[in-house]
């Protein structure tokens, strides 16, 4: 479903990604581990085309696209979805009309009628109630004045209504009290746990993936997968730390 | 009184005025004030769409009579130089609104002239103006408050946020207070700026085409003007209106 070979790429003068190879096929959750610098946000960054990502090297296929040849609202209507690890806040936009509009784009791209106003609201209602987030919140600016975990929660919901093949999650358990994340948890399972779609989580701890149980771990260190294994390698990284594991 | 000779960019209100399209547009076009009186407590709305392919100059004078009320919201989005200049005479406990975009490109000046007096006590004015410009346009705000010596408890206020969508246009906003009371209150802000690339591609990563991922930012940033506009369906004409003029923008 993705496969990324050789990838380099470097922010600034940067070279951050150097040489990173991983194949996620569909029906798998993979997820990423990493010490600080590693270049796991770049990665997400570069998967979803954020402008000062320079990619010098290698190639990314998704779904049997050349992913770098399109833009990054292509890439959503292909069916990428990235989850921000600080989501952006848009004053004066509405959660309902942002996403009734990239919704509808998306559906466009892909020869699809769009999504009437109700029909619209109603699956928002059913999405945003998978997260326990009210519909006042839906109604309200994008992220303007969202606590952290509410954010959090929001991208999740975002990702409910868009109903996407693919995820790369680029920290979503951070900010997250407990019970938070058990429910954004919860609702990566229910919306993306299925033998079609593929979830890249990238994350620091072992707490999230406790709930999303992934079915693998790989270590990212130095630009480059340096290591993979079963779901017992999280639990050996968060017993021993990465120094131990990748001596 | 006539106007007998076109004026020159010594004129403070003038300063930033396309002196060339004003000299196309011809004198006599300046002597036509347009004026309008409010009655004490009475209260109106005007809402206007003003720009065409010629130069235009819009010139407004308003009474507003004690604790009446007026206001004014207009979308400048002329192909050509496009002036819209009020004189506001506010009378004890009046009220005065005023919400403006000014919103183009194609090398063109769009202004906003105002002169907002606060003659008597305990009149209050707002003013919130958004500039949204491409393609080596220019838009104005010059916005004069004059609050009167007895004038106390005045309460004014001026906003201008400008929009660069591209390197090349420009806005100026010349905000000019001049105060004789003492017990007012008189904000002004003034900020330029360009689109916000983080929402930006918030947005795209999100599905949003980078046309449609510009027009709702601009709708959001100009949104502010036309808050105080009740009426839904007149908010909506301006708003139109301004978004329109979008499409022929550069991403």
């Amino acid at each position: 479903m993705l496969t990324i070979t050789d990838l380099h790429a470097k922010v600034g003068d940067k070279p951050i990604l150097k040489g990173l190879s991983l194949h996620v096929p569909a029906g798998e959750v993979h997820a990423i581990m990493g010490p600080n610098g590693a270049g796991k946000s770049t990665l997400s960054n570069v998967l979803g085309g954020k402008p000062g990502y320079e990619v010098t090297g290698g190639s990314v296929e998704f779904r049997g696209q050349d992913l770098f040849a399109l833009e990054p609202h292509e890439r959503a209507a292909a069916g990428l979805f990235l989850g921000f690890q600080y989501p952006v806040e848009i004053p004066g936009v509405s959660n309902v009309q942002f996403l009734r509009e990239a919704l509808n784009a998306q559906r466009k791209s892909r020869g699809e009628e769009p999504l009437s106003g109700g029909d619209f609201l109603k699956l928002a209602k059913d999405r945003a109630g998978l997260l326990k987030m009210d519909m006042d919140m839906l109604k309200r600016q994008v992220n303007v004045g969202f606590s952290g975990g509410e954010k959090k929660r929001a991208e999740m919901v975002q990702m409910g209504i868009l109903d996407p093949a693919f995820a790369v999650l680029d920290e979503t358990d951070s900010g997250l009290d407990i019970d938070a994340l058990r429910i954004v948890g919860a609702g990566i399972n229910a919306i993306m746990r299925s033998p079609d779609k593929g979830v890249l989580l990238i994350t620091h701890y072992q707490r999230l993936l406790d709930v999303v149980r992934p079915d693998k771990v790989s270590i990212l260190a130095g630009g480059r997968i340096v290591e993979t294994g079963g779901p017992e390698l999280a639990l050996r990284l968060e017993a021993e730390g990465y120094d131990a594991v990748m001596a | 009184m006539t106007t007998a000779t076109l004026p020159t960019r010594r004129d403070e209100a003038w300063r930033y005025a396309d002196m060339d399209a004003l000299a196309r547009l011809g004198v006599a076009a300046l002597d036509a004030w347009q004026t309008i009186a409010v009655a004490a407590g009475e209260s109106v709305t005007r809402c206007l769409v003003v720009g065409s392919d010629a130069p235009e100059v819009h010139r407004m004078r308003v009474e507003i009579g004690e604790g009446a009320s007026a206001a004014f919201f207009v979308t400048n989005r002329g192909a050509d130089y496009t002036r819209v200049e009020l004189e506001v005479r506010l009378a004890k406990g009046a009220h005065f609104e005023f919400g403006g975009v000014t919103i183009g490109g194609a090398g063109v000046t769009r202004e906003f002239v105002t002169q907002v007096v606060h003659a008597e006590p305990e009149a209050t004015s707002n003013q919130t103006v958004r500039a949204v410009h491409w393609a080596g346009a220019t838009g104005n705000f010059l916005g004069e408050i004059k609050v009167a010596r007895h004038a106390q408890k005045t309460d004014a206020a001026q906003d201008f946020k400008g929009l660069l969508l591209e390197a090349g246009a420009s806005a100026n906003a010349v905000p000019q207070l001049e105060i004789f009371a003492d017990n007012v209150k008189c904000a002004h802000g003034a900020t330029v700026g360009e689109l916000d690339e983080g929402a930006r591609f918030y947005m795209m990563a999100r599905g949003v085409d980078p046309a449609t991922a510009q027009r709702l930012l601009v709708q959001a940033f100009i949104g502010d003007a036309f808050v105080a506009l009740e009426d839904e369906q007149s908010r909506e004409t301006l708003l139109d209106a301004a978004l329109a003029a979008l499409e022929g923008a550069g991403l």
